[in-house]
């Protein structure tokens, strides 16, 4: 198979710096305190968030800071093959257990002491990159809930194919047996805190492919603090200012 | 859910402090130097593939079982290979006993990824029969006591354990993890309580070749990306050293195994196997100054199976060769068709030994020869494989195939003891299928 054709084109169209397009939708479950919506080409995923709020699990709590919990699952009809056990598989186990900890390092839990920010992930639509677009989508549902942040955290995917960094993968370049490294960042202050990658990579070509994911990053919170403007202009528009 | 019990030690305030003003003056409260690594351990137990590790205070064991079972259906020539992580209560009051908690989960998964994407286990080699048998690899970790630094301890009792796992009749060397820790002062291999006050983690495993291949960042404080390239500097230094010795533990136990294995046998082969085992031990050693390239599982002929693959093969007369020395230990005992003979065989192999020189010259080229063999004198790959299951000759015609791998003194050796084998040999069949194999060597 052509990951990239000799023109420079992936299996999409696209070339290999390019992401795929992204949309995302805030305030879309009523009831949660803040929600999301984001789409990263096929991939779509919808997060919400309860918080902050009484810590249900009175052994739990923590006396001086906030205590944040996310749920990942893929719903069974996300990938092409109906899942069975779309929750407590060790992947969405682990998957959850990274989203919980990104956002914990940009949540600002001390002011919130004794209470529970829940963080519910549901991947509606899976081809690849569904960890970044969950991160993306959390980022998004915890502005909407007014959650206090000390930065945006952004993530995107990329890839080592036919001897290109690319970046965005999808479910099909994904699943190549290249290597693929998922990075998430703070996006103002421009410091990595996810980082995963599996299968084999030089150290000199890692570099690279970490810088091209970084880019992937910038972009996607450019895109997010446009989103953010425009709900913030909606919601003054609405209380008449 | 992460799931944290009211059990949990909760460590004070003043002690949280103290920690964090000794780090920020580069003390540790162990007295290391913030990259240091503790001292590591390797014990190995008296079945093929266990390993204990001891790194400081942590005490991680690892099992290797193998089993026959159905391969996928998308890929019907390569094995499997999972890893299950035993969370014992002993090990810290805040692990449940039962079902993984999120750590584990997530341990598990830093180690399958290290070691499958980097194809540190060479998955066609577990094939037995392609689309109906493969070797299904099991790794269980149980963690004994946690005294921080779980991921590094439970990755190097892994890699230890398939090492010097020999059933079926499968060597590997893996790659190696560090764990570092990113607060304002980072630290190597933390104990249980700098981890408890560290603000965020980095697990990178490299192979000795300064390949990534895998990173673990799960979330915590953000770093800037030159931090992350100076930790993957620091960790391929710290992977060169741990994995330098988990060889040498491995070589010194795969010795002292063989040793062991002789003495069983009667005086007279006693003798003689010895005397080979001495020339065996001698390459051991040259071997383990050669770099190791990457990692591969050799699969030898699993017991008695009488349709084993012919991609195996070359693999198998590879690793086969360096029983040469003690073929004369075979040939006195005849043609014992005993499942213990069988066993005493191949454990006294030294794959690893042998397979180092292999390893190091080509690993890609045994992969290569493989199919070229294969699509060569397909008969005579089978024929190969036919005494060694059945009847227990010794080819050592593997020896001559070895020659085109290893190197020269090695090489040597083996002439001479085939030499010795070959008057010895009582067996017409053998001696065509030596004949059959120096056709293969000289193409």
């Amino acid at each position: 198979m052509e990951y990239v054709s000799p023109e420079g084109l992936r299996l999409d169209g696209r070339r290999p710096l390019e992401m795929r397009q992204i949309n995302a939708e805030i305030g879309v479950v009523v009831k949660a305190d803040g929600s999301a919506v984001f789409e990263m080409g096929n991939t779509k995923v919808i997060a919400a968030v309860y918080g902050p709020r009484e810590v249900q699990n009175r052994s739990q709590q923590l006396s001086d800071q906030a205590l944040v919990r996310c749920e990942y699952s893929m719903a069974n009809f996300s990938t092409g093959d109906r899942l069975r056990r779309p929750k407590g598989d060790r992947r969405s186990s682990e998957i959850s257990l990274v989203i919980r900890q990104t956002m914990e390092a940009c949540i600002l839990t001390h002011l919130m002491p004794r209470s529970q920010i829940d963080i519910y992930v549901q991947v509606l639509q899976a081809d690849g990159g569904t960890r970044s677009a969950c991160i993306n989508a959390a980022t998004l549902a915890l502005a909407d809930a007014g959650i206090p942040m000390r930065d945006l955290i952004t993530s995107c995917s990329a890839g080592y194919l036919v001897n290109t960094p690319l970046l965005d993968l999808n479910y099909v370049e994904d699943s190549a047996g290249g290597p693929d490294l998922t990075v998430g960042i703070l996006a103002k202050m421009d410091k990595v805190t996810l980082l995963q990658m599996d299968a084999k990579l030089p150290m000199h070509i890692f570099e690279k492919v970490m810088q091209v994911a970084m880019e992937g990053c910038r972009a996607v919170a450019q895109y997010i603090r446009e989103v953010l403007l425009e709900n913030t202009k909606e919601l003054e528009y609405r209380r008449g200012l | 859910m992460e799931q944290r019990l009211a059990n949990i030690w909760r460590m004070s305030v003043n002690e949280k402090k103290f920690i964090e003003n000794a780090l920020l003056s580069d003390h540790r409260v162990d007295g290391r130097r913030p990259f240091d690594y503790r001292r590591l351990s390797l014990k190995f137990g008296s079945d093929d593939g266990t390993a204990e590790v001891q790194l400081g205070q942590t005490h991680v064991m690892g099992f290797v079982t193998a089993q026959l079972v159905q391969p996928y259906r998308d890929r019907p020539n390569e094995g499997t290979f999972s890893i299950f992580t035993e969370f014992s209560p002993m090990a810290d009051p805040s692990f449940e006993p039962g079902r993984p908690g999120e750590a584990a989960v997530e341990l598990g998964r830093i180690i399958d990824r290290g070691l499958r994407e980097s194809r540190a286990v060479d998955m066609e080699s577990l094939c037995v029969l392609a689309g109906k048998l493969v070797w299904a690899i099991r790794v269980d970790l149980h963690i004994l006591d946690n005294g921080g630094n779980l991921v590094d301890a439970a990755n190097i009792a892994a890699v230890a354990a398939l090492l010097t796992f020999r059933r079926p009749e499968c060597s590997l060397g893996g790659e190696d993890t560090q764990s570092v820790i990113i607060h304002q002062p980072e630290v190597i291999d933390p104990t249980y309580k700098e981890e408890i006050i560290m603000g965020g983690r980095m697990t990178v495993t490299m192979n000795t070749n300064e390949d990534v291949c895998a990173i673990q960042k799960p979330g915590g404080q953000g770093v800037k990306q030159s931090e992350i390239m100076r930790c993957l500097r620091l960790a391929s230094q710290k992977a060169t050293d741990i994995t330098d010795k988990i060889k040498k533990a491995v070589e010194a136990y795969d010795l002292e195994r063989a040793q062991r294995k002789i003495r069983r046998h009667s005086s007279s082969s006693a003798q003689a196997a010895c005397g080979a085992d001495i020339k065996m031990s001698k390459q051991v050693v040259d071997v383990t100054q050669k770099k190791i390239d990457g990692f591969k599982i050799q699969s030898k002929d699993p017991m008695n199976q009488e349709e084993v693959e012919s991609d195996t093969d070359l693999e198998n007369s590879n690793t086969r060769g360096e029983n040469n020395s003690f073929q004369q230990v075979d040939e006195i005992h005849g043609k014992m068709k005993s499942v213990n003979l069988f066993t005493g065989r191949p454990s006294s192999w030294h794959p690893y030994g042998k397979g180092i020189t292999s390893l190091s010259t080509c690993t890609s080229s045994v992969a290569l020869s493989a199919p070229r063999a294969m699509e060569a004198e397909k008969k005579d790959t089978v024929a190969l494989e036919r005494p060694n299951e059945s009847k227990l000759e010794k080819p050592s015609v593997e020896a001559t195939v070895d020659d085109s791998h290893t190197k020269e003194m090695s090489a040597s050796v083996q002439q001479v003891n085939q030499k010795k084998s070959l008057k010895d040999a009582v067996k017409v069949k053998s001696r065509k299928k030596k004949k059959v194999a120096s056709t293969m060597v000289g193409e």
